[in-house]
C-alpha cells in the first residue's frame, strides 16, 4: 500500500482494495518501524488517525470526497489544535496549539487523515534540517545525507514512503530544494495563494505553505482542497481557485520555456546540469520551445533574501516573550532577565543569528542602507521576472546546485549554506509559484527540476511537471534497503 | 565589515537575547561575514526605484471595525507558565 500515489489511493478506497483504517495502520508501522532511522517525524498521532481512518471508512461508504479517507503529514510549523506544535524548537516544545491552521482545517474537512508532525529545521530556518532542537533528519537515499530544509521531515517522509503526502512551507526554496535533495515532488504556489493563518511566521513577506508528494498530480490534488481567501490572513489573496487536477494533461506544443542564463554558472554541479539538459531535450520533445534569457538582478537575490528575510524573521520572533506561551526561563531576576534568558535558552544558534542580523539591518542607522536597499533591489528582481514572463510561460532550471551534501558539511559557515537557496529564492522575492520535480540522479542521489510560472499559474506548472512525469520515471524510483 | 564585540553585544541586548561570553566571538564572526556578504547589495543601481513591501505590490484590505473574536482567554492561557485570576504572572516591575 505504501507508495501508492494520492490519485491510486483515492481510486483503491473507492474499489475496497483496502480501508483507509488498513492504509493508516500499515503508515504507522512503517513510521514506528524505520523512522528510528530518518528522525522525520516530531510528533506521531496514531490513536487519533485511525479514529479518524475509521470515520473516512464509514463516511466512504457513503460517498465522500476525492481524498476521503488518504493520509497525510503535517509540518509541525502548522498549528493543528489539542496537538503538540513545535516549530523545531526548543521555544515551543511545550507548546499544544489552541486551534488549527487553515491548511490542516481544509485537509481535514476534505477528509483527510494527519498521521503526524514533521521535523523541520527550527522556525523553518536552514537548508538541510540540522538545526531542529529535534535533531537532524536524515536522508533516505543515504543516511549520512541531509534531506535539505526546511522542510526536511516532510520530504524525508514522502521519499521513505512513511507518508503519501506532506504539507510544507517555502520562505526561500523550504519545500522545493528539500523535494529536489530527496527525490520527490514540491510546490510553492503564488504568495497569497495558501492562507497562512495558523502557520508560525518566519518572514511574513516570503512564507507561502505548499506540498509535497510523489507527483504532480497529486499536489495539483492537494492544492486544489488548501488554496483560496482566508479572511483570517490579511495577505491571502480573494482570487478564483481553480480545479488543478482538472486541469493536467494539455498538450505543452508552442509552449515557451525560458532557461535563465544566470543559472547555468560555474556554481551548478556539471552532472545536475547534465540532467537538467536532458530534462529540457525532454519538454522540447513534447513541442516545448527553449530560449535563453537574463534576469541581471538575481545575482543579488541571495544577499536580497539575508537582509529581508532576518529583518522579519526579528519582528516575528520578538512574541517569543517568555510570558504567554512557549519556553520560559526559570527563578527571573526581572523582566528583562525574563526576556533574555527565555529567548536565549528557547532559541538555537542559527535562529539567534537571524534574528540578529535583523535586528542589525532595521537598527537606527542601518535601516536605509540595508534594509530600504534590500527592498529596492527585491523590486528589481520581481521587475526582471515579469520581463521575463512577457517572452516565456515558463521558467526552468536547477533547484539546486548540489544534490544531497552530508551531515555536517556546512554548518560551519552560515553563508556557504545560505547558498543553497541560489536558485529558489529569487522565486519568493517576486511572489511567484514554482515546482521541483525529479529528472534524474548524481551518483545514486537524486536532483530536481525547478519549473517557475506567473503569477497565479500554479496550473501550467503543474500541468508541465504532469506531462513531464508522464514521459519520465524518476519521480516513480523510491529508495530500497529497509525502505522499500 | 567586521562587528566589534561591543556591538553584537549591543544588538544581542535590542534583541533581548542573552548570550554567554564564549558564544560572543562566534558571533562577531558569523554576523560579520553575513554583514559582508549582504553589502553587495550596495552596487545596485536603484536610484528611483520604490522599495517592494509586498511581493505581488497589493495593498492590504480593509473590513468593518467590527469585533470578529470571542473570547478565549481561558483557552490561550492553558500554555502560560504562570498565570493567577486570568492574568500573566511576570517578575515585579514597580517596587
Amino acid at each position: 500500500m505504501h507508495g501508492m500515489t494520492l490519485a491510486g489511493i483515492a481510486r483503491a478506497l473507492r474499489a475496497r482494495e483496502f480501508s483507509s483504517a488498513e492504509l493508516v495502520q500499515h503508515l504507522l508501522e512503517r513510521i514506528g518501524r524505520l523512522d528510528g532511522q530518518l528522525n522525520a517525524f516530531i510528533t506521531v498521532t496514531g490513536e487519533a488517525a485511525l479514529e479518524a481512518a475509521r470515520a473516512a471508512d464509514a463516511a466512504l461508504v457513503k460517498g465522500g470526497g476525492p481524498l476521503t479517507g488518504v493520509p497525510i503529514a503535517h509540518k509541525d510549523i502548522f498549528c493543528t489544535a489539542g496537538v503538540k506544535t513545535s516549530c523545531g524548537s526548543r521555544m515551543l516544545d511545550n507548546f499544544t496549539a489552541p486551534y488549527d491552521a487553515t491548511v490542516v482545517e481544509r485537509l481535514r474537512d476534505a477528509g483527510m487523515i494527519m498521521l503526524g508532525k514533521t521535523n523541520m529545521d527550527e522556525f523553518a530556518m536552514g537548508s538541510s534540517n540540522e538545526t531542529s532542537f529535534y535533531g537532524p533528519v536524515r536522508n533516505p537515499w543515504d543516511l549520512a545525507r541531509v534531506p535539505g530544509g526546511s522542510s526536511g521531515g516532510s520530504a524525508a517522509a514522502v521519499a521513505a514512503r512513511l507518508a503519501p503526502a506532506a504539507t510544507g512551507t517555502d520562505t526561500g526554496g523550504s519545500i522545493r530544494q528539500p523535494a529536489a535533495l530527496a527525490g520527490i515532488t514540491g510546490i510553492k504556489p503564488t504568495y497569497g495563494r495558501v492562507s497562512r493563518y495558523g502557520m508560525i511566521a518566519f518572514a511574513s513577506s516570503l512564507d507561502q505553505a505548499g506540498v509535497l508528494t510523489l507527483t504532480a498530480e497529486d499536489a495539483a490534488l492537494l492544492l486544489t482542497a488548501m488554496s483560496g481567501h482566508d479572511a483570517r490572513d490579511s495577505t491571502s489573496v480573494d482570487a478564483p481557485v481553480p480545479d488543478f487536477a482538472a486541469g493536467l494533461g494539455e498538450s505543452l506544443k508552442g509552449l515557451k520555456i525560458g532557461l535563465v542564463e544566470e543559472f547555468l554558472d560555474d556554481g551548478l554541479d556539471p552532472a545536475n546540469a547534465a540532467a537538467i539538459e536532458a530534462a529540457l531535450k525532454v519538454l522540447e520533445g513534447l513541442g516545448a520551445t527553449v530560449q535563453r534569457l537574463s534576469l541581471p538582478s538575481i545575482g543579488l537575490s541571495v544577499p536580497t533574501y539575508y537582509v529581508v528575510a532576518p529583518a522579519e524573521c526579528s519582528s516575528n520572533l520578538s512574541r517569543f516573550d517568555g510570558v504567554r506561551f512557549g519556553h520560559r526561563a526559570a527563578e527571573p531576576r526581572d523582566l528583562e532577565d525574563l526576556y533574555k534568558r527565555s529567548r536565549g535558552e528557547g532559541f538555537g544558534t542559527e535562529v539567534k543569528r537571524r534574528i540578529m542580523t535583523g535586528t542589525y539591518v532595521l537598527s537606527a542607522g542601518y535601516y536605509d542602507a540595508y534594509y530600504l536597499k534590500a527592498q529596492r533591489v527585491r523590486q528589481l528582481i520581481a521587475a526582471d521576472f515579469r520581463r521575463a514572463f512577457e517572452a516565456v510561460d515558463v521558467i526552468v532550471g536547477p533547484t539546486s546546485p548540489t544534490p544531497a551534501f552530508e551531515l555536517g558539511a556546512k554548518v560551519d559557515d552560515p553563508v556557504t549554506m545560505y547558498l543553497n537557496d541560489i536558485y529558489t529564492i529569487g522565486v519568493n522575492l517576486a511572489g511567484l509559484p514554482g515546482l521541483s520535480v525529479p529528472c534524474g540522479f548524481v551518483d545514486g542521489l537524486p536532483v530536481g527540476l525547478q519549473i517557475v510560472g506567473r503569477a497565479f499559474e500554479e496550473g501550467r506548472i503543474l500541468n508541465v511537471a504532469h506531462r513531464f512525469q508522464q514521459e519520465t520515471d524518476w519521480h516513480a524510483r523510491a529508495p530500497g534497503g529497509a525502505f522499500a | 565589515m567586521k562587528l566589534s564585540r561591543h556591538e553584537v553585544e549591543s544588538i544581542a541586548h535590542l534583541a533581548r537575547l542573552e548570550i554567554s561570553a564564549d558564544e560572543i566571538p562566534v558571533y562577531v564572526d558569523n554576523l560579520s561575514r553575513i554583514i559582508d556578504f549582504v553589502q553587495q547589495l550596495e552596487a545596485a543601481d536603484t536610484e528611483g526605484v520604490t522599495p517592494m513591501a509586498h511581493p505581488l505590490n497589493m495593498t492590504q484590505p480593509l473590513r468593518d471595525d467590527i469585533v470578529t473574536e470571542a473570547d478565549q482567554r481561558a483557552l490561550y492561557q492553558q500554555n502560560a507558565q504562570a498565570v493567577e485570576s486570568g492574568l500573566y504572572l511576570v517578575p515585579r516591575v514597580i517596587e
